[in-house]
């Protein structure tokens, strides 16, 4: 059997495959070896196959693999990032944020504030840092000058300050008192904080 | 009925990949990554075959995942996961385009008649596979851009066939197309990959890739 060029290229695919009988191959073989055209390009179609088959070939983007777990992770049954854990999670927050409003705004709610005499806060914005002492009754901004123990500072949110039965500092906490019937806070006390 | 052991407790034992499917398909939701993660690579590359594009071929390869993830009880294992998998990735990915995500420009030669005879017009010499050369940046350039420069018929069947490593009839079944058409489209897509590569790697692009010559690699 012999083939021509156009036989081969034809058959080259095929040939590299080791998709032709072998009368065919041996024929290919035979023009191959007496054939400078088309054994450059069968070298050439082979080593086309060898090059785009190694896997290096292939490039992810970096973080390609870390995207896909989360994605994956994210559309899991049951995934804490799922929609429907979202929702959970966004309901229950609500709960909990509805409930700690209301226990706010109950007077049954409050501690027994260190104070029988105090007057309790009204308004004092929960995040408000303020600065307490453990045997003091009241809680106080950092520069308050009736602070009587400053060695045992520690500062915290109001609202813990709170919960814990301090009461606002009649002088540089006046204006959160219920009843605010003070005079004016002394100059330089900074109720900012 | 002996206890299946906990994978992700006792990471000594490596389950196959059919224990695999099956313990994903009774629940294991957890396990589904460790069945995908050896192939995500070649997802994306068939993601980006079609696509050309790195964004759309990640979020391609992401929906045929999530897809593959949800119909995994519908896998059956006749045909191999891998397999199942691409087969999912080219359907996505097409998809993807006919919806006009995808950001591309087909090549002009996407049409072209694919039962006509193919004349190489190149016969540069180039007998040595230069496999160090994949370790430049410069190479694997070329050689992307070569494949993108192809049509897409072409293509496809190229990247599942010869990167993916796809039999001829995995390939046909992937892309709805007769055995025939696949290797008629892979002569096709090998020969222009080789006109267009072959004056390069043969020693044009740089004198660091002048290969000498010898034996035959087959």
């Amino acid at each position: 059997m012999v083939v021509n060029c156009e036989e081969v290229w034809r058959e080259i695919s095929n040939y590299l495959d080791g998709d032709v009988d072998p009368t065919l191959r041996a024929a290919i073989d035979g023009h191959v070896r007496g054939c400078k055209r088309c054994a450059a390009v069968l070298d050439g179609t082979n080593n086309i196959v060898e090059l785009y088959g190694d896997e290096r070939m292939v490039e992810v983007p970096i973080g390609f693999s870390y995207r896909l777990r989360r994605r994956l992770e994210d559309n899991m049954p049951g995934s804490r990032r799922s929609f429907f854990g979202w929702m959970v999670a966004a309901v229950a927050a609500m709960v909990i944020a509805g409930g700690f409003e209301v226990a706010r705004s109950s007077v049954f709610s409050r501690p027994q504030p260190r104070s029988e005499h105090a007057q309790l806060a009204s308004g004092v914005p929960p995040d408000l840092m303020v600065v307490v002492y453990p045997e003091g009754k009241t809680f106080h901004v950092s520069t308050c000058p009736f602070i009587l123990d400053k060695t045992h500072l520690r500062t915290i949110a109001a609202h813990d300050a709170e919960s814990q039965g301090y009461v606002p500092c009649t002088r540089c906490m006046k204006k959160y008192l219920t009843a605010n019937l003070d005079p004016p806070a002394p100059a330089g006390v900074n109720n900012d904080v | 009925m002996p206890e299946k052991p906990n994978l992700l407790e006792n990471p000594a034992h490596e389950p196959s990949e059919t224990e695999l499917v099956q313990r994903v398909q009774d629940g294991e939701h957890d396990l589904f990554y460790e069945l995908i993660q050896p192939y995500e690579r070649r997802l994306y590359a068939a993601a980006f075959a079609i696509l050309r594009n790195e964004s759309d071929a990640e979020d391609v390869a992401q929906e045929a995942v999530l897809k593959a993830f949800r119909h995994i009880r519908q896998f059956r294992s006749e045909a191999r996961f891998s397999t199942w998998l691409i087969q999912i990735t080219v359907n996505e990915a097409r998809m993807w385009r006919r919806k006009g995500h995808a950001h591309q420009i087909e090549p002009i030669d996407d049409r072209q008649d694919e039962s006509g005879e193919y004349q190489p017009r190149e016969f540069a010499d180039w007998r040595e596979v230069p496999s160090e050369a994949l370790e430049r940046s410069e190479v694997r350039r070329k050689l992307t851009e070569a494949l993108a420069s192809i049509g897409q018929i072409y293509r496809e069947v190229f990247v599942l066939r010869d990167m993916q490593q796809l039999s001829i009839e995995e390939t046909a079944k992937a892309l709805d197309i007769s055995p025939a058409s696949v290797k008629t489209r892979l002569l096709r897509a090998r020969l222009m990959l080789r006109e267009l590569l072959a004056p390069g790697l043969g020693g044009g692009w740089s004198s660091k890739l002048s290969f000498e010559k010898g034996v035959k690699p087959w």
